[in-house]
C-alpha cells in the first residue's frame, strides 16, 4: 500500500483542470512529509494497516453492477448517483431535481468541466488535504465523486443517495465528495459503501460546508467484503445557528477506518453524532470522531454503539474539544459496547479537552455483555431463542435507529443489523 | 473535626508557597552530571555490594538507549540530565540513634514543614522514614515494629540487612526498563524507604516518608519497596516538600507495592513539591512511576492528593494478578498558575472476579492545565472483572484547560466497565448562594472544593486529610473573583 | 426599615424594573404579587445582591443603602432570601454550611464563633419547628433533596440565621397542602415586632395560611396597585387581566 503514496503518475482526471491542480500539489507536496501511521501512532493505537500494506491494490474499470437494485433503498424517492470502481456511471444514476436555482448534483468531473464556481471556492478548504494522509492520498489519486451544492434558502425534500460499489479484485478506489449547504437550506445525504464482488481498498474523502441556518443530515452505511478495506475520512464546518447529523453504520467490511472531523465554527450549532457497527469474524472496525467546539453556545450530542461477535474488534475513539472562547458549550458524549465473545475486543477512548470553564461536558463509556437473565426472561414467555436475541439487539441498537429521519432508510438499515446477526 | 476546619480556614493567609524555605546544612555534593562513574560513585558511597552496582549499570546501559515519553498533555523544555547533581547526601553522615542527635537545623526543617518528628511521635504514632535530598535520615519507631517482625528503614540499610528480599522483590513490579524515567532511577536512585509487614500481621501504625529536596540542582531519585506478605495490612504515608527556586529540579521516583494473598496495603500521597512561582519560573519536575501487584484476594489502594510540582506525570496502578483482588485509585490533583499535570492510574485485570475503582477529581485555575489520563485494561482470563470510574473536572476561571483521556480495553465478555466523566465549573448561583447566608466568595470557594474532593479526602486517615485540605485551599487561593 | 426608590434594573440591556417604590416597616408582612415575567423575581435577586443584574435607585435598609454591599454584607445585615431554586452544593452538608453561614456573619458582626453546645440546640429548635428530618441535615445541601424538602429547609436557615427581612421567592410553588401549611407555620412563628417578610407569589393560595398586611401587584416592571388582603383574593377571583388593561389604559 506504500506505493500508493509515491503514485503519481494520474495526479488528475481529465487532463488535469487549473480549478483544483493548487488542491493536488499542496496535497502532493503534504505527502512528502505525512508519515505512514503505525501503531506508534497515537491515533492509530488500536488499528494496523500492516496486514494491508503488503496488498497490490490496483485501479479498476467502469462496469455495470448487477445488484443495484440490492444497494439502493427501497420505496425511497431519491436522488441516486452510482460509482463504480471509483467511476461515475450516468447511465446507473437517476437525478429527480434538476432544477439548477435549487441544487447541483453532479459528478466532480462534469462539475470541473462545467467550471462550477462552488467547486472552485470550496475543494479542498477543510485543509485536511494537507493534514491527513489518506485525505492527502485521496485528493492526489481520486477519479471522480459528487458535488452537491444547495441554493440559499432551499430545502431538497428527496434524499441524495450515493452509491459507491466495487467489483473485482483488490480494487482501489479514492471516492471524493463536496457538499455545501448554502444559508438556510435543508438536505439529507447518504452515502453506502457496497462490494458487489471481490476485494477492495476504498479511500473515501468527503467535506461539508454547512452555512449559516442550514440543516444537514448524513447518513454512511458501509457494507464491505471482509476482504475489503475502507478509510473514510468526513471533514465538516458547521456556520452558525446550523444542524448537522450524521449517522454511520457499519454492518460488514473487514478493516474499516472512519475519521469523523467537525469544525463547529458558528455560534448556536447543533452537531449530533450517532454510530453503530456490528461486527463479527476478524473484522475491525475503528470509529476516529473529533468535534472542534471553535465558538459559543452550541450543542454537541454523540452516541455510538456497538456489537462485536467472534474475534472482531471494535475502537472507538471520541475526543470533544472545546476552545477558550467555546464559551456555554454543552457537550455530551457516549460510548456503549456488548461483547459476545470472550475472543472478541472492545477499545474504548473518549476524551474531552476543554479550555473553556463555562460548559457542560460529560461522556460515557460501558462495556458488558448480552444480557442473558433478559433473554431467559423472554424464551421463558415462548419467544424462540433468535427473535429473542434479535428483540434484545434492536432494542440496543434502537437510540441511535430512531435518529434516522429517512423511515425507507432506517427500514434497510434494520434489515441489515438483523442480517449482520446470523 | 469540625474545629480544625475552623482552624484551616484562619490559617488561610499565605498565598505564595509556604515551604520554599531552603535548609542550612553542610552536603554532600557528587559533581554534576551522569555517567558511568557518577554511578560507581553513589554506589561506592553507599557501600553498596557488588550486585547493587550491577543492577544499576544493566539499568544506566538501557537507559542510554531510551527516549522520553511524549504522549503526554504536557509541555517543558528538554531536560539536561547532564546538569543536574545525582547525590547530596547531608554532611557529616553519622548513624544516629534518637532524635536528640539529629541535626537541629533539620529539626527546625521539619517543623516548618508542620511535620515535627517529635509531635508526630508523641500524638499520632506515626513511624517517619525522613528522605531528604534522596538520603534516608532517620527513621523512627523501627524499634518498636521490630518486634512485630515488620521491618522499616532506608533502602539503603535494606540493602545491606535484607539483601535477599531487595533481590527478589526489586523491579519486580516495575521492571528495570519499564520506561525512561523508572530506568533513570534505576541506575542512579540514592536512597528511599523499605518496608516488609510479615504475613498475618495488621501494623498498628501509620507508615510515613517524607521527600524534601534541599540543595540546588539536584534530582531527587528515591525508592520505595512495600511488601505485604500473606494476610497482612499496612498504612503508608508519603509527603514532599521542596524549596522554592528558580531552576527547576527533577524527580524521579519508582515505587513498588507487593501485596501477596489476602493481603492490603493502603498507600497515600500527599505531593507538594513546588510548583514553581505565579509566572511559572522554577519548579520541581515530578515523574513518578508506582505500581503495585495484587496476588490472591489481595487489595491495593491508591490515595494522592496532588497540589504541587511545575509538571507532574504520574499512574499510580495496580497489576490485579490474583483472582478476587481489588485495586482502587482516589484523586484529587490541583494545578493553578502555570503547573501542568498528567496523571491518572492504570488498572490492569488479569485475575477472575477482579474489581477496580477510579475517582479522580481535578481542579485548573490559572494558566494550568490538568490531565486525567487512565486505562482500564480487562485480559481475555478476567472473568467477571468490575471496574468503575469517576473521573469530575472543574475549572476555575478561563485560562486553565481540563481534560480527560481515559483509555478502555476490554478483550472479555462476561467483564463490565463504566466511565464517566464530567466538566464544570464552580457555579456562579452556588457562590451567590452561600454569599447570601453571609458566606464571602472565597471563603464559598474552599466550601465549594472541599465538597467536591470530600470522596477522595475521607480515604486519608484523618491527620494527613486536614493536611489536605489546608493545601488544597493554599494552591487554590485567589483563583475566583 | 425598608425603603425602596425609584429601582430601576436590567440584565444585559434587558429593562425588567422600571421605577419599584416600596416602603416596609418592622413587624410588617408585604406580598407582592404579579404575573409570570412581571419582574417579581429579579426583586428579590437585586435586593439580595445577584451580580448579573444592573440596579439603579436607593434601597435603604436600616439606614444604609444596600445597593452598595456585596451580597455577604447584606446577609449579615439581616437579609435573607428564600430562593425559588436552592442550589445543590454537592458533597457539603447542610449542618457544615449553616454553621460557616453563621460563624461568618457573627465575625462581620465582630461577635465570636457561635459554641457547638448552642449551635446544636439552635439546629434542634428549628428543624423541629420545619418538621425537617434531622438525617438531611448530614446530607449535602439540596443535593437530592425533594422538592417539598428543599422549601423547607430554606424556611429552616431563614430561622437559624434570624433575618431582620426575610424575602420568599415563589416558596409557594411545587408544594403540596401539607409543605405549604409548614412553611407559614414556620414563618408565622418567626414573625415579631422586630423584623419583616416579603412574600413574592404568583398565587393567593399561601396568603390564606400567612396573612399579608399589604398585597402589591408588580406587573411590566412596576407596582400598579396596592392594597389589602382583600386585593388578593380579588387577583384569584379575577386574574391579572383586568389590572393589565388598567395599566396599559394609564
Amino acid at each position: 500500500m506504500e506505493d500508493l503514496l509515491l503514485k503519481t503518475n494520474d495526479i488528475g482526471f481529465v487532463g488535469d483542470n487549473s480549478l483544483l491542480e493548487n488542491t493536488k500539489v499542496e496535497a502532493l507536496f503534504a505527502l512528502g512529509n505525512l508519515k505512514f501511521p503505525t501503531r506508534k501512532d497515537e491515533a492509530w493505537k488500536y488499528t494496523s494497516l500492516k496486514s494491508v500494506q503488503n496488498r497490490k491494490f490496483v485501479t479498476g474499470d467502469l462496469l455495470k453492477s448487477d445488484k443495484l437494485e440490492d444497494f439502493k433503498v427501497a420505496d425511497m424517492e431519491a436522488n441516486v448517483l452510482v460509482f463504480v470502481n471509483g467511476h461515475y456511471s450516468e447511465e446507473q444514476s437517476t437525478i429527480l431535481e434538476n432544477n439548477t436555482d435549487k441544487i447541483v448534483i453532479s459528478s466532480l468531473k462534469a462539475a470541473l468541466n462545467d467550471n462550477n464556481n462552488e467547486l472552485s471556492a470550496y475543494f479542498g478548504q477543510t485543509g485536511s488535504h494537507t493534514e491527513e494522509i489518506f485525505t492527502a492520498l485521496n485528493t492526489v489519486n481520486t477519479k471522480d465523486g459528487v458535488l452537491i451544492t444547495v441554493k440559499e434558502n432551499t430545502v431538497i425534500e428527496q434524499p441524495i443517495h450515493i452509491i459507491n460499489i466495487t467489483k473485482g479484485t483488490d480494487i482501489v478506489a479514492h471516492p471524493r465528495n463536496l457538499f455545501v449547504a448554502g444559508e438556510n437550506s435543508m438536505v439529507k445525504i447518504i452515502s453506502s459503501y457496497e462490494t458487489e464482488e471481490g476485494s477492495s481498498f476504498t479511500n473515501s474523502a468527503t467535506e461539508i460546508m454547512v452555512h449559516k441556518n442550514a440543516m444537514l443530515d448524513y447518513y454512511v452505511l458501509q457494507n464491505e467484503s471482509v476482504e475489503s478495506v475502507q478509510v473514510n475520512n468526513v471533514h465538516v464546518i458547521q456556520k452558525d445557528n446550523t444542524n448537522f447529523s450524521i449517522t454511520t453504520i457499519t454492518t460488514d467490511g473487514g478493516l474499516v477506518r472512519n475519521n469523523l472531523k467537525i469544525e463547529v465554527d458558528g455560534k448556536h450549532c447543533e452537531t449530533k453524532l450517532y454510530g453503530l457497527y456490528f461486527l463479527r469474524g476478524t473484522q475491525h472496525v475503528d470509529n476516529h470522531t473529533y468535534v472542534d467546539h471553535i465558538d459559543t453556545d452550541c450543542m454537541s450530542e454523540e452516541l455510538y454503539k456497538g456489537v462485536m461477535n467472534d474475534q472482531s474488534t471494535g475502537v472507538f475513539n471520541g475526543k470533544v474539544f472545546v476552545h477558550r472562547e467555546a464559551q456555554k458549550t454543552n457537550a455530551f458524549q457516549s460510548n456503549k459496547n456488548i461483547l459476545m465473545t470472550d475472543e472478541a475486543t472492545i477499545y474504548s477512548k473518549p476524551e474531552l479537552e476543554i479550555y473553556a470553564d463555562d460548559v457542560k461536558c460529560s461522556h460515557g463509556s460501558t462495556t458488558g455483555q448480552f444480557d442473558e437473565e433478559a433473554l431467559f426472561y423472554l424464551r421463558a414467555r415462548g419467544i424462540d431463542e433468535t427473535s429473542a436475541r434479535k428483540l434484545l439487539v434492536d432494542a440496543f441498537a434502537s437510540d441511535v435507529l430512531n435518529n434516522i429521519n429517512i423511515p425507507a432508510l432506517k427500514e434497510k438499515v434494520e434489515a441489515r443489523v438483523d442480517a449482520s446477526l446470523n | 473535626m469540625a474545629n480544625k476546619e475552623d482552624a484551616l480556614l484562619e490559617e488561610l493567609t499565605q498565598q505564595e508557597y509556604k515551604y520554599g524555605f531552603t535548609t542550612d546544612i553542610e552536603s554532600d555534593l557528587a559533581p554534576k552530571g551522569l555517567n558511568e562513574d557518577i554511578i560507581r560513585l553513589i554506589s561506592s558511597k553507599k557501600e553498596e555490594p557488588e550486585w547493587m552496582l550491577e543492577f544499576r549499570l544493566k539499568a544506566f546501559e538501557k537507559w542510554k538507549k531510551m527516549e522520553e515519553p511524549k504522549w503526554a498533555h504536557v509541555n517543558f523544555p528538554k531536560v539536561d540530565f547532564q546538569d543536574a547533581h545525582y547525590y547530596a547526601a547531608l554532611k557529616p553522615k553519622v548513624e544516629l540513634d534518637s532524635l536528640d542527635e539529629v541535626d537541629p537545623e533539620l529539626l527546625k526543617t521539619f517543623e516548618k514543614l508542620g511535620i515535627s518528628i517529635d509531635e508526630q511521635k508523641k500524638l499520632t504514632g506515626v513511624a517517619v522514614d525522613i528522605v531528604m535530598d534522596s538520603v534516608s535520615v532517620k527513621t523512627t519507631f523501627s524499634d518498636k515494629l521490630f518486634e512485630l517482625g515488620i521491618i522499616f528503614c532506608s533502602f539503603t540499610e535494606a540493602i545491606k540487612k535484607h539483601p535477599d528480599l531487595i533481590k527478589r522483590y526489586m523491579g519486580s513490579v516495575v521492571p528495570m526498563t519499564d520506561n525512561f524515567y523508572a530506568t533513570l532511577n534505576s541506575a542512579v536512585f540514592t536512597d528511599g524507604s523499605f518496608c516488609y509487614i510479615p504475613k498475618g500481621v495488621r501494623c498498628p501504625m501509620e507508615l510515613s516518608t517524607y521527600f524534601r529536596i534541599n540543595e540546588a540542582n539536584t534530582g531527587q531519585f528515591e525508592r520505595t519497596l512495600v511488601i505485604a506478605d500473606e494476610g497482612s495490612y499496612v498504612s503508608y504515608l508519603e509527603g514532599c516538600t521542596a524549596p522554592m527556586r528558580d531552576e527547576n529540579q527533577m524527580h524521579a521516583a519508582v515505587v513498588e507495592l507487593v501485596a501477596m494473598k489476602d493481603a492490603e496495603i493502603k498507600y497515600s500521597t500527599i505531593q507538594n513539591w513546588y510548583p514553581g512561582d505565579k509566572n511559572g519560573k522554577g519548579g520541581i519536575y515530578n515523574f513518578v512511576t508506582k505500581r503495585g501487584i495484587c496476588h490472591e484476594s489481595a487489595k491495593i489502594s491508591w490515595t494522592q492528593v496532588e497540589t504541587g510540582s511545575a509538571v507532574t506525570w504520574k499512574y499510580p496502578s495496580c497489576i490485579l494478578k490474583g483472582d478476587n483482588s481489588v485495586g482502587e485509585f482516589y484523586s484529587v490533583a490541583v494545578t493553578n498558575h502555570h503547573q501542568q499535570a498528567d496523571t491518572g492510574t492504570k488498572m490492569h485485570h488479569i485475575g477472575k472476579n477482579t474489581k477496580s475503582i477510579i475517582i479522580s477529581k481535578g481542579i485548573s485555575a490559572g494558566k494550568s492545565n490538568n490531565s486525567y489520563r487512565g486505562l482500564v485494561k480487562i485480559n481475555k482470563g478476567a472473568t467477571n472483572a468490575r471496574n468503575f470510574s469517576q473521573c469530575d473536572s472543574l475549572l476555575m476561571g478561563n485560562d486553565c484547560g481540563a481534560h480527560t483521556f481515559p483509555y478502555i480495553e476490554v478483550k472479555n465478555k462476561s467483564s463490565k466497565v463504566e466511565h464517566e466523566a464530567t466538566t464544570s465549573k464552580i457555579g456562579e448561583d452556588q457562590i451567590f448562594y452561600c454569599n447570601q447566608r453571609g458566606i464571602d466568595t472565597e471563603q464559598a470557594v474552599s466550601l465549594i472544593v472541599n465538597g467536591y474532593t470530600k470522596e477522595v479526602l475521607k480515604q486519608l486517615p484523618m491527620e494527613f486529610a486536614v493536611e489536605a485540605q489546608k493545601l488544597l485551599e493554599i494552591s487554590l487561593e485567589g483563583s475566583v473573583g | 426599615m425598608l425603603k425602596i426608590t425609584d429601582l430601576k434594573a436590567k440584565v444585559e440591556d434587558k429593562v425588567i424594573l422600571r421605577g419599584i417604590n416600596l416602603e416596609v416597616k418592622l413587624g410588617e408582612i408585604h406580598a407582592i404579587m404579579g404575573p409570570n415575567g412581571s419582574g417579581k423575581s429579579t426583586l428579590a435577586s437585586v435586593l439580595a445582591g445577584k451580580d448579573s443584574y444592573e440596579a439603579e435607585g436607593t434601597v435603604e435598609f436600616l439606614g444604609q443603602d444596600l445597593l452598595d454591599l456585596d451580597p455577604e454584607e447584606r446577609a449579615a445585615l439581616g437579609v435573607f432570601l428564600a430562593f425559588q431554586y436552592p442550589v445543590e452544593i454537592p458533597g457539603v452538608s447542610n449542618m457544615n454550611f449553616l454553621k460557616t453561614a453563621i460563624n461568618s456573619i457573627r465575625k462581620q458582626k465582630g461577635q465570636d464563633p457561635m459554641v457547638a453546645k448552642e449551635f446544636l440546640a439552635r439546629v434542634k429548635e428549628k428543624s423541629a419547628l420545619v418538621e425537617l428530618d434531622a438525617a438531611l441535615n448530614s446530607r449535602s445541601v439540596n443535593e437530592g433533596f425533594s422538592g417539598g424538602e428543599k422549601k423547607r429547609n430554606e424556611i429552616f436557615q431563614m430561622a437559624m440565621l434570624e433575618p431582620k427581612l426575610g424575602i420568599l421567592d415563589e416558596t409557594d410553588s411545587g408544594l403540596d397542602i401539607d409543605a405549604l401549611r409548614i412553611v407559614a407555620n414556620g414563618v408565622n412563628t418567626l414573625k415579631n415586632e422586630d423584623n419583616a417578610f416579603i412574600i413574592i407569589t404568583h398565587y393567593q393560595r399561601l396568603l390564606d395560611y400567612i396573612i399579608p398586611d399589604f398585597v402589591h401587584v408588580l406587573y411590566n416592571g412596576k407596582i400598579i396597585k396596592s392594597g389589602d388582603k382583600e386585593l388578593a383574593k380579588e387577583l384569584e377571583a379575577k386574574g391579572y387581566d383586568w389590572l393589565k388593561e388598567e395599566a396599559e389604559a394609564v
